[in-house]
């Protein structure tokens, strides 16, 4: 069975994730409860006309994946495999306001065209011609983890050699609105510093698009192997060890091997209590992690997660506004990433240094 | 690993019958299920055809028995209806050892509820337990929470007309690893304004029922479906004595890359994703006996379809049909609705007809099936070909490949 590298990222996000600056020397912080993302100008990468036209997701998806394949050095990849959690958001708002506004008339099909979920995947596909395999998966916080895990096999069983594999996600007004009315969202501005320790419900919201080149050869500048990835629809709280150990162990590792555990915790006291079950579980002595103070919650966060797990394992450095825990480890060879949104969907991601 | 994908239980609900019996049935007797809008409040109702799901959602809740209170949009009522039926099909005993996943596709997800509720979210909390019913994979996990396998893999597709195909083929993938031991996938999508009104605007729904491959055709009618297969490894069938109805032999998936909404006109995705299926089944072309063609009867799918059969099969295509006359073209469930005629084909040897042809298309002479013939079958393909340039191709096949 061949591995799975990660060659290049293509992260767009609240963070300056893209660009020049090294992983995380500038973190930027928020007083919100819905956070922007650093844009690059979007201009440079896809042409005025078009840009004009596309939905934020379309916008951050394309320049994202243009990232990765720079970095690595690719024209070209086998596959483009994508995830994203509510998928084009604003075209499909808009669409169907026009529907409701309009009693069924005088409509024009350009947001109906954009509002199905493989738009980004098909416009990264025509943007570099790319005929091969071709996925969009949209199951809510695991839309990424989906595209992995078909990224994973197929690299593995080595049907394809090297793909493209992303998550992205964009909010819109009326997505929002209806979220801040059912408490998903956080009730007024909070300092995103102070996430974790928030103890209130509902989290931040937030968007962006992480892209990855992936291959199943190693390169001097790759930055970590994706080991193994898994997906569980439910567990309860209590299931959570059993199911990271059962995850480890299918790979030899023991959770004491660990050297970071990255958790997806999102600040919202009614099920952060999974992630504290790993932290006071077997994970106690293990430096933990988290992120999402940093991307804001949204379907495809995990990518932004599989963003820093790279750059902490190609860096040997867990920057400071990172760590939940006062556990400093001396070398970061294993990162387990956990993840889960509102209890359903729950992911791990194992990580190694290559 | 290596393992061969054994379809052991089907399930489906279409505007043709709700379960695989009666839409045995009304293949055989040509049956249409194709009709005028008699559920969904659209402007539109005398002007289209649609094939519509004879149950309200009314009657899928008592049928289904879903509490008062319960957020089901008709998603995930239609695609718990037919995963119902093919787990029961397939005579799954609860057992924890056996590593169980579920797969299924969409490209509406909840959007009947939301484009009914979507001004009154904001002022009426009645209808609000339905945002959370919104994102494409809330019908996966709901149905995976009735059947009570929502601690394995769970997830869903979305690559528009192509979605369910590739919900098979991913399937396939987890079993031939070894990841999963079973696995139900399939697809739904119900009829909803939102559709109705999107291929209105792109001026491609018919006036009249659809003509696939007919040079006169108008374009497609839309469809609602929900249909799945459960797939078992070689060892669990072997170990459970479990009845095989087919094989899930060869897949293939490529994008055409040519256009958002357009296939271009040589069918390059079509072509590629055709040959990359015959190459994992290790077949020739001339070894696949009935193609249940994608064939939605819109000028541009026939057009790229028909000319990717002729570059695939040369002037030896095999018998083939498109059953969208049947049921209209249900979207992102097609390719589970076809992977049940295919499998249906196959058991009973039969080439289902592809009604309201007459005329062939002037730019070849390709003619599909008008009549439903028996034939002795060992292979059949299916194609699944939509939006965004995704193409796939599944090969099913009376017995596993060796």
């Amino acid at each position: 069975m061949k591995k799975v590298y990660i060659q290049s990222t293509g992260c767009i996000s609240a963070q300056q994730s893209w660009g020049e600056e090294a992983f995380l020397t500038n973190p930027l912080f928020y007083e919100t409860n819905v956070l922007p993302v650093v844009a690059p100008d979007y201009k440079q990468y896809i042409s005025a006309a078009a840009a004009r036209r596309m939905a934020k997701a379309i916008k951050m998806g394309v320049t994202a994946s243009h990232f990765a394949m720079k970095e690595a050095g690719v024209e070209n990849v086998d596959a483009i495999i994508t995830g994203t959690g509510l998928g084009l958001v604003r075209d499909s708002e808009k669409f169907v306001s026009a529907i409701i506004e309009n009693g069924e008339q005088y409509l024009t099909p350009t947001a109906f065209i954009q509002s199905t979920h493989n738009t980004v995947a098909g416009q990264i596909a025509l943007g570099i011609d790319c005929k091969g395999y071709n996925l969009t998966y949209v199951h809510d916080s695991n839309s990424f983890e989906s595209a992995l895990l078909d990224s994973i096999m197929q690299l593995q069983t080595g049907e394809l050699s090297s793909l493209l594999v992303g998550g992205v996600d964009e909010l819109w007004d009326h997505t929002v609105a209806i979220h801040q009315l059912i408490g998903h969202l956080k009730e007024g501005d909070l300092h995103t510093q102070q996430l974790r320790q928030s103890k209130t419900s509902g989290t931040v919201f937030a968007e962006g698009a992480g892209f990855f080149v992936l291959e199943s050869e190693k390169k001097a500048t790759s930055y970590a192997e994706i080991v193994d990835v898994e997906l569980y629809g439910h567990l309860s709280p209590e299931e959570v060890n059993v199911a990271a150990k059962a995850f480890l162990k299918k790979q030899g590792i023991a959770p004491h091997e660990v050297d970071v555990l990255l958790l997806g915790t999102n600040g919202d006291i009614d099920y952060d209590g999974y992630y504290h079950q790993l932290c006071e579980g077997d994970f106690a002595e293990t430096s933990q992690a988290y992120y999402k103070h940093l991307s804001g919650e949204f379907h495809t966060a995990t990518a932004f997660g599989t963003w820093v797990a790279a750059h902490t394992i190609k860096s040997q450095i867990l920057p400071e506004v990172l760590r939940c825990n006062d556990t400093v480890p001396s070398q970061i060879n294993t990162v387990l990433l956990y993840d889960q949104y509102r209890g359903e969907n729950h992911s791990f991601i194992l990580f190694r240094k290559c | 690993m290596n393992q061969g994908v054994a379809i052991t239980g089907m399930g489906i609900i279409s505007a043709i019958g709700n379960d695989v019996a009666s839409n045995y049935r009304s293949l055989l007797s040509g049956t249409t299920g194709v009709q005028r809008v008699s559920k969904i409040d659209t402007i539109h109702r005398d002007a289209i055809w649609v094939g519509e799901i004879e149950h309200s959602n009314a009657q899928l809740e008592a049928a289904l028995k879903l509490p008062k209170d319960h957020n089901y949009t008709r998603t995930a009522m239609l695609g718990l209806w037919a995963a119902k039926e093919a787990v029961a099909d397939a005579k799954i005993t609860s057992d924890a050892m056996v590593r169980t996943g579920i797969i299924s596709a969409t490209t509406v997800g909840g959007m009947d509820m939301t484009e009914r509720y979507f001004y009154e979210y904001l002022h009426s909390e009645a209808c609000r337990k339905y945002i959370e019913s919104h994102h494409a994979g809330d019908h996966s996990q709901k149905i995976a929470t009735a059947l009570g396998i929502n601690h394995g893999l769970v997830t869903t597709i979305s690559t528009a007309c192509s979605s369910a195909a590739n919900s098979v083929m991913l399937g396939a993938r987890l079993i031939k690893t070894g990841r999963l031991d079973r696995v139900i996938v399939g697809g739904v999508d119900p009829l909803s304004k939102f559709t109705i009104n999107g291929f209105n605007a792109l001026m491609i729904l018919s006036d009249a029922h659809n003509t696939p491959f007919d040079q006169h055709r108008k374009g497609l009618n839309l469809g609602e479906a929900a249909a799945y297969l459960v797939l078992e490894s070689d060892t669990l069938v072997k170990q459970e004595a479990k009845k095989v109805y087919a094989y899930v032999s060869g897949y293939g998936n490529a994008n055409d890359a040519f256009h958002q909404t357009a296939s271009s006109d040589h069918g390059d995705g079509a072509t590629l994703s055709m040959q990359k299926a015959l190459e994992v089944a290790g077949l020739s072309p001339r070894d696949i006996h009935y193609i249940n063609a994608h064939g939605t009867a819109t000028r541009n799918n026939d057009l790229s379809e028909g000319r990717a059969l002729i570059r695939v099969f040369g002037d030896a295509v095999p018998p083939f049909s498109s059953t969208k006359p049947f049921t209209g073209h249900t979207l992102a469930a097609a390719g589970g609705v076809e992977a049940v005629f295919s499998v249906l084909a196959l058991q009973h040897n039969t080439i289902f007809p592809n009604l309201n042809f007459e005329s062939p298309m002037e730019e070849f002479k390709l003619r599909p099936e008008t009549q439903a013939t028996e034939r002795e079958l060992t292979h059949v393909l299916s194609n699944s070909l939509g939006f965004g340039g995704n193409c796939s191709t599944v090969i099913y096949s009376k017995a596993t490949p060796s």
